[in-house]
């Protein structure tokens, strides 16, 4: 049925590595069915790379368990097929399906560290692939895991196969988990969010590995993530899904490059661009939220949140219209002729209709370019948010030592800052580089070995219990993850209500727990619900309520949007950006995300060993000249610009240990403009760049402006992106 | 895994100094005079007050601590006042005892409560599950003097098919001894079969969902191969955690099951010691659960440190 669709010269021979017609998978869940995936069709060939994206909860997992064959439960397949290397999934027996995982579809997951069994050998992990699929003994299994490790690029084999996953890093359990999965050579890999929650160098590096393996070996994949610039980089196509049902399907690069339905728009609109600051232009975001499962939906699936509706969209749901083309036109006017019908359902919802390469779920697909922006809310200058008042707080010279049995880790080693009034300090760094130590010294949660916190002119005790009740309440902190930071057991209105008691200046406090909630955009209904029935963006918005009960001076936010789904992101940010503007606030802003961080700070730090090794202001600390690691760091990014040709720095070896930092430079060990023994040997002058723009580095500015604008090819240490 | 133990065992002593410091003060203020309980009620008041001089019983506690202490530590555990024997002997006798009966009970349900606990783990909301699930907590529910009842009189005065008493005759070949304990540790089985058994389903149940798992699954396992080297493993921690904590219970607990079946275990002993006022006893006893239960908790943690590399490797 869905052949006839595709275009006539489709190699029929050679079965799709991955194909799916018109699948509907449906949850039960308390006696009602939940429709996930309504009517899924899409076809990855051999060897294709196929990016699947779409905000958590669209279906993009289900959709890959469904290709697995491993549904929760709760989960049936109603109708369609789904076909792998020409196999009907459905078709297979138990033990058929026992050999297929593995030989013909191998899955890549998102956390490494909790994908491998914690209490077995690497070795044997990897090896029992070989032991199961091909027969082998334990020997011959051992030294097939080994050529295995290899293949994935980690370094001594030999001992990784003695160790536990625990004492790998998270790249190295990556590694692990993609040698595992290409083990015996699969047809078809399924990565799931494989570089989310790791650093940007080692996301980089797990990047080019896939990008070096997909040379070697023939499996087609299917990258299902949320960041574009991922699939921008290794897919050749890609699918966006929204609540369960294809809206938009091509080549990645036109995807990327013309949008065409006003969901893929809206994602790619709030994702902040490379360079992108606050002052110069705000984040769009898309407003609303992805429906409830078995909400019941009018017309198009995504009317309720598209700034660009019409009556049409909800009295019938397009079609996967080809893109360009007139069927979009055409199907418009059949919907307007038709009788109102919101909850049609045509055969041709699954699968796209008319020819060409690329297809939109939309009757307007030719407007979309021009799809209006939703209210803009720009920061105001710095000198605004009050900047000129002086600085509100002064880091001297601390350090902060860990003792770890016998070893001792200093994980902030002698770091001096200071913030402005209404200014954003973004900190920026790998895991284990100390922001979140620095930003505990700072709100009194830890207290510093020596140096010391002065605010507002005065010096603050060590620890927040010895704190006064004043300087509580004007420095405040919002976590990355507000599920374990809400208690459960309380209503948000308790929550907030407590707060203002504790934080609060006196006055109502029930028109300060409303008025909270109004700036933090969360209705008043919510207030009355605990934070498990509340979505991870309305926690978050709590919990920056809660951190703003006392008006603070000094909120120091740890990767507050990083846990949250890029449209939510979006939202927390100008969240963020207003409340600064209103009250003249001053942010930490700690976030592993580089393009975040650029756009929501107004200086920047950057953090490597327990060191602060380069501050400045941020369009500064992103130009050059700037600490090779920063440019390392800024390499690595993926970015959407298919034009941009940039050449990744791969930082060589791994980070060391903070128990033994190196001697001289602390980087000296991974440093691709390394000079020499007077790396090693001599710790680095802080050098200035410009007035306020530091690093702490042995070349001198004009000679690294010289070097870092010269062309990649003289560069020492270079991989090229394809 | 060495330095692990090493420092459990270190750990051990102030934490039994801590424990025979409270026995001690315990049972010193239990109600009652050492030399009023020997002497009886009619003895004048100078011979009473002369024999607790004699025995040391009006001097500070600190000092009766200590003095006990050390004579505890070199082997004189003294004689007791009420029964005029060794105390040494008679509570490690009746704790020998004790052990016996406990160490039978477990060898024979842990292995069962594993297993039905993982199958109704691994079956999770099927009938299956529910009906071990159920079946074994109505047995723990059921206290034991009235499952002791039960089975003393179904067993041994109806059908007679295994002794009324707990203890062989004296001369009867060792083996004997497991028929006779077959009844006492009934009730001891049921009370432990449901806490056990709902630990190793819970901790099949929670391993179950782990990634792990689906990464074992989905590399193509046979399904044995999932459970047998993926699942258990994990899943037992928590089991075995509980299994270390029960076992002081069984040994210090067991006063109406050994009473029941007239069996001269060291719960008996200790209530006995306690009616009598015989505080050597007491203490002596107590001190050795106590003992007991922290050796059954440090074989615990180093099963767990066996089962988990990272706390084997951390120590």
């Amino acid at each position: 049925m869905s052949a006839v669709e595709r275009p006539a010269n489709a190699p029929e021979a050679a079965p799709a590595a991955l194909d799916v017609r018109d699948l509907e998978v449906t949850f039960h869940r308390r006696g009602r069915d939940l429709p996930v995936l309504k009517g899924v069709t899409l076809r990855i060939e051999q060897g294709e790379a196929y990016g699947l994206v779409g905000e958590s909860g669209c279906g993009k997992t289900t959709l890959a368990m469904a290709a697995l064959r491993y549904l929760a439960a709760n989960g049936t397949v109603d109708a369609g097929q789904v076909l792998v290397g020409g196999q009907d999934v459905s078709k297979l027996s138990e033990d058929a399906v026992r050999k297929w995982r593995g030989e013909q579809i191998a899955m890549v997951y998102q956390d490494p560290a909790t994908a491998l069994s914690p209490a077995m050998r690497i070795g044997d992990q990897v090896a029992e692939v070989f032991r199961y699929h091909e027969g082998m003994n334990k020997a011959e299994a051992l030294e097939r895991a080994r050529e295995s490790l290899r293949r994935v690029a980690l370094p001594d084999p030999d001992s990784t196969l003695r160790r536990y996953p625990f004492e790998l890093s998270g790249g190295q359990q990556q590694r692990v988990v993609i040698a595992m999965a290409l083990a015996v050579n699969p047809h078809l890999l399924v990565l799931d969010e494989p570089t989310t929650g790791l650093d940007a160098t080692v996301e980089a590096e797990i990047l080019d590995l896939i990008e070096e393996l997909r040379g070697r070996i023939n499996a087609a994949i299917l990258l299902i993530t949320h960041n574009l610039g991922l699939v921008r980089r290794l897919c050749e196509r890609v699918g966006v899904l929204y609540a369960g049902r294809v809206v938009e399907e091509g080549p990645a690069r036109d995807i990327f490059t013309d949008p065409r339905h006003p969901y893929t728009m809206g994602l790619m609109r709030c994702v902040p661009r490379f360079g992108m600051n606050k002052t110069d232009a705000a984040l769009q975001t898309i407003p609303g939220t992805l429906p409830a499962l078995g909400e019941p939906l009018e017309g198009c699936v995504y009317s309720a949140r598209c700034p660009m509706v019409k009556p049409v969209c909800v009295r019938r749901e397009p079609d996967l219209f080809a893109w360009p083309g007139s069927s979009g036109a055409e199907g418009r006017a059949a919907a307007e002729a038709a009788p109102a019908d919101p909850a049609a359902y045509s055969p041709h919802h699954a699968n796209p209709v008319g020819e060409g390469p690329r297809h939109a779920r939309c009757y307007f697909s030719a407007e979309v370019a021009d799809m209006p922006h939703a209210t803009p809310v720009l920061a105001s200058s710095l000198e605004e948010r009050g900047a000129d008042a002086g600085d509100v707080l002064e880091i001297g010279n601390m350090s902060r030592t860990f003792k770890d049995g016998r070893k001792r880790l200093t994980a902030v080693n002698e770091v001096s800052l200071s913030l402005r009034r209404g200014e954003t300090f973004g900190l920026v760094g790998e895991s284990g580089s100390g922001k979140t130590t620095l930003a505990k010294c700072v709100t009194g949660l830890i207290a510093p070995d020596t140096g010391t916190v002065t605010f507002e002119g005065k010096q603050l005790k060590a620890t927040a219990g010895r704190r006064s009740q004043d300087a509580l309440r004007a420095i405040q902190m919002v976590f990355q993850n507000p599920d374990s930071t809400l208690n459960p057991a309380w209503s948000t209105r308790a929550i907030l209500t407590r707060a203002v008691r504790k934080l609060g200046s006196g006055g109502s406090v029930r028109a300060k727990v409303d008025k909270l909630s109004a700036d933090v955009r969360v209705e008043p209904r919510f207030l009355m619900q605990r934070p498990t029935d509340l979505s991870g963006g309305q926690k978050q918005r709590i919990a920056i309520a809660r951190a703003f009960a006392g008006d603070p001076t000094l909120v120091v936010c740890d990767e507050p949007a990083s846990a949250l789904d890029v449209s939510v992101q979006a939202s927390i940010l100008n969240l963020l950006v207003e409340l600064q503007t209103k009250e003249q606030v001053s942010y930490v802003f700690i976030s592993h995300d580089l393009a975040v961080v650029r756009y929501i700070s107004d200086r920047i730090g950057v953090m490597y060993l327990a060191e602060l090794i380069e501050v400045g202001s941020a369009e500064e600390v992103f130009n050059p000249p700037h600490h090779p690691y920063t440019e390392a760091l800024l390499s690595s990014i993926p970015t959407l610009n298919f034009d941009e040709k940039r050449t990744r720095i791969a930082l060589r070896g791994t980070m060391p240990s903070l128990s033994d930092p190196p001697t001289g430079c602390r980087f000296h060990t991974r440093c691709h403009r390394i000079l020499g023994d007077i790396c090693v040997n001599q710790e680095p002058p802080v050098q200035e760049a410009v007035s306020g723009h530091t690093y702490q580095c042995h070349i001198p500015p004009d000679e690294l402006l010289r070097l870092q604008t010269a062309a990649p090819a003289e560069q020492p240490v270079t991989s090229s992106e394809a | 895994m060495l330095r692990l133990i090493g420092r459990r065992l270190l750990f051990m002593v102030p934490t039994l100094i801590l424990a025979s410091m409270l026995i001690f003060a315990l049972a010193e203020v239990l109600p009652g005079n050492v030399g009023r309980s020997i002497l009886g009620i009619y003895a004048p008041q100078q011979a009473v007050d002369n024999l607790n001089h004699q025995l040391g019983a009006d001097r500070p506690l600190v000092v009766r601590w200590g003095t006990w202490a050390g004579h505890f530590v070199e082997g004189n555990w003294g004689i007791s006042p009420v029964q005029k024997v060794p105390v040494r002997p008679t509570v490690l006798k009746a704790l020998g005892y004790s052990v016996v009966l406990a160490g039978f009970a477990l060898v024979v349900i842990v292995p069962i409560a594993i297993l039905l606990g993982v199958f109704a783990g691994l079956r999770r909301d099927s009938v299956l599950d529910r009906g071990i699930t159920i079946s074994t907590l109505s047995m723990t529910v059921i206290p034991e003097f009235v499952s002791g009842v039960v089975l003393l009189w179904v067993f041994a005065v109806w059908l007679k098919w295994l002794p009324v008493t707990a203890l062989p005759p004296d001369g009867s070949p060792f083996y004997e001894r497991f028929y006779y304990l077959i009844l006492p540790a009934i009730p001891l089985m049921f009370l432990e079969l449901g806490y056990i058994a709902r630990m190793a389903r819970v901790g099949t149940v929670q391993v179950l969902a782990m990634p792990y798992i689906r990464t074992a699954v989905l590399k193509g396992l046979p399904r044995r191969r999932v459970i047998f080297g993926h699942v258990l493993r994990n899943a037992m921690v928590p089991t075995v955690t509980v299994i270390g904590s029960q076992v002081g219970w069984l040994i210090g607990g067991l006063v109406v099951v050994e009473t029941l079946f007239a069996y001269p275990g060291i719960g008996q002993l200790m209530v006995r010691s306690a009616q009598q006022h015989d505080i050597p006893m007491l203490e002596a006893s107590v001190l050795m659960v106590a003992v007991l239960y922290m050796v059954a908790n440090l074989i615990a943690d180093i099963v767990v440190a066996l089962l988990n590399p990272r706390i084997r490797m951390g120590g």
